[in-house]
């Protein structure tokens, strides 16, 4: 996948993002903060702060693991704080994620199933040695955006009727954004609501095995069109 | 009067070196270390508790080992029987003796690792949660439909040692933080017989705010001082 197209997914995530407290993470959804309009949207890191800012410039600041004490939640890259900023303990932290307060988050995901299942810790065959903080954020964030490549590197879809990897959580999805469509889930079906214009529907189902239905309000877009974050 | 002067305010906390603090524990110990990434990670203490090489048949109750912990040498030199934590993906050591089956390991969702410790502490030996239900890692465990949604069923952690971080501390023990360095460390001196604190510096009794205070003295045992390197 390019620079190009995770940027792209990373700015149409970042357009169903208006306001609210957010977690972002790692991967794509990491790119999404610089899209974000600013100042409306706070950001959570599960390492214990509420306000994460930009980072810093890479010129004026040592990372010495014996006395550094802001990071991602990566544990080793610096990070700033905004002026509203506040800091806690991981139980405070895993309060705000399981205990349903984050608006929304963007995760990456290996799979999505048609009902919403997310598979985005393990994949079959391979000692499962990490699982990080990916369910509780699943579990309790109001919106679960996942962000994705729609087909994995060897083209095999990944928008499946069920899925065959191990599950992060059953489901959670709300909304999917790959580089060819947007699908959001509705009392409990999925839906595509929106296609670049460089595919056809037929060439999408062709990439896309999961039972979705054609939204009322689907919409196809121009990839370069999409720039600008919604300011609501 | 009851209360006495600053000086004769003693709450039993002791304050020692990190060999000497390290001597403190037993055999076979089960050990929560603090840290998430480098902010928290006691790391003094973790270079004393390799060097005391006596210690093994170890459990560590950690969050995350990265590839480049001081913690590291405890595999390599086969002293480790269990890790419990979230992440060790990225730990070289950690997924050969794994590999090996030299150590065990207990994946837990990281929220229901630090709810487990906090709990824990508590004194609530166990609880239900809604993440990981219908996962790999809810196989074998209870569950049980609360509110029309399904809960599993998870054990609250103790352990014999808790080794962690905080900033400062005052001359009674009470602790305070800095940023994102207070991860597991709070949650950890609750829940463990003896805790060991690694401070960067050390104040008079008064010096720290009360409403600053995060761990209050009563559960820190030891306080060593991070030498200057």
């Amino acid at each position: 996948m390019g620079v190009d197209i995770k940027q792209y997914i990373a700015k149409r995530c970042a357009q169903e993002l208006t306001s609210g407290v957010v977690n972002l993470g790692i991967g794509i959804p990491t790119l999404v903060a610089d899209y974000l309009p600013k100042g409306k949207v706070t950001l959570h890191s599960e390492n214990g702060i509420l306000g994460v800012g930009p980072e810093p410039d890479p010129n004026e600041v040592v990372v010495d693991p014996e006395t550094i004490d802001l990071v991602n939640a990566s544990g080793v890259q610096p990070i700033t704080a905004l002026s509203h900023a506040s800091y806690f303990d991981s139980s405070l932290s895993f309060t705000i994620m399981r205990g349903g307060h984050l608006d929304a988050t963007v995760i990456g995901a290996l799979q999505v199933s048609e009902t919403g299942d997310l598979a985005s810790w393990a994949v079959p065959g391979k000692a499962v040695l990490g699982v990080g903080g990916a369910m509780d954020l699943v579990i309790g964030a109001k919106r679960v955006i996942a962000a994705m490549s729609h087909l994995s590197p060897k083209g095999e879809p990944k928008i499946l009727p069920e899925c065959n990897y191990p599950l992060t959580a059953k489901n959670r999805v709300d909304t999917i954004v790959t580089e060819y469509a947007v699908f959001k889930f509705r009392e409990g079906r999925m839906y595509l609501v929106e296609m670049v214009d460089e595919v056809t529907l037929e060439q999408l189902k062709e990439m896309t095995p999961a039972h979705y239905e054609v939204a009322e309000d689907f919409k196809v877009v121009k990839r370069e069109e999409v720039g600008e974050p919604a300011l609501v | 009067m009851m209360n006495g002067t600053i000086d004769q305010i003693q709450t039993g906390v002791e304050f020692l070196n990190a060999d000497e603090a390290i001597q403190r524990i037993p055999e076979g110990a089960s050990i929560m270390v603090g840290g998430f990434g480098f902010p928290g990670m006691p790391r003094h203490l973790s270079k004393a508790l390799v060097k005391r090489t006596e210690l093994d048949q170890l459990t560590l109750i950690m969050n995350s080992l990265g590839s480049v912990s001081t913690l590291n040498a405890l595999f390599e030199q086969n002293r480790i029987k269990k890790v419990i934590g979230s992440f060790f993906s990225t730990n070289k050591e950690l997924v050969v003796a794994y590999q090996e089956g030299k150590v065990e390991i207990e994946l837990l969702p990281q929220g229901t690792f630090t709810e487990a410790i906090r709990l824990g502490g508590a004194g609530i030996p166990a609880f239900f949660t809604p993440t990981a239900a219908g996962t790999l890692l809810a196989e074998g465990k209870e569950s049980r439909i609360i509110n029309g949604r399904e809960h599993v069923l998870e054990q609250s952690l103790t352990a014999d040692v808790a080794i962690i971080r905080a900033h400062k501390a005052d001359k009674a023990g009470n602790l305070v933080y800095k940023k994102t360095a207070q991860n597991f460390n709070p949650a950890m001196a609750t829940a463990a017989k003896l805790t060991i604190v690694e401070v960067d510096e050390i104040v008079e009794i008064g010096e720290l705010d009360p409403d600053s205070i995060v761990t209050p003295f009563i559960f820190v045992d030891i306080v060593v001082k991070r030498e200057e390197v």
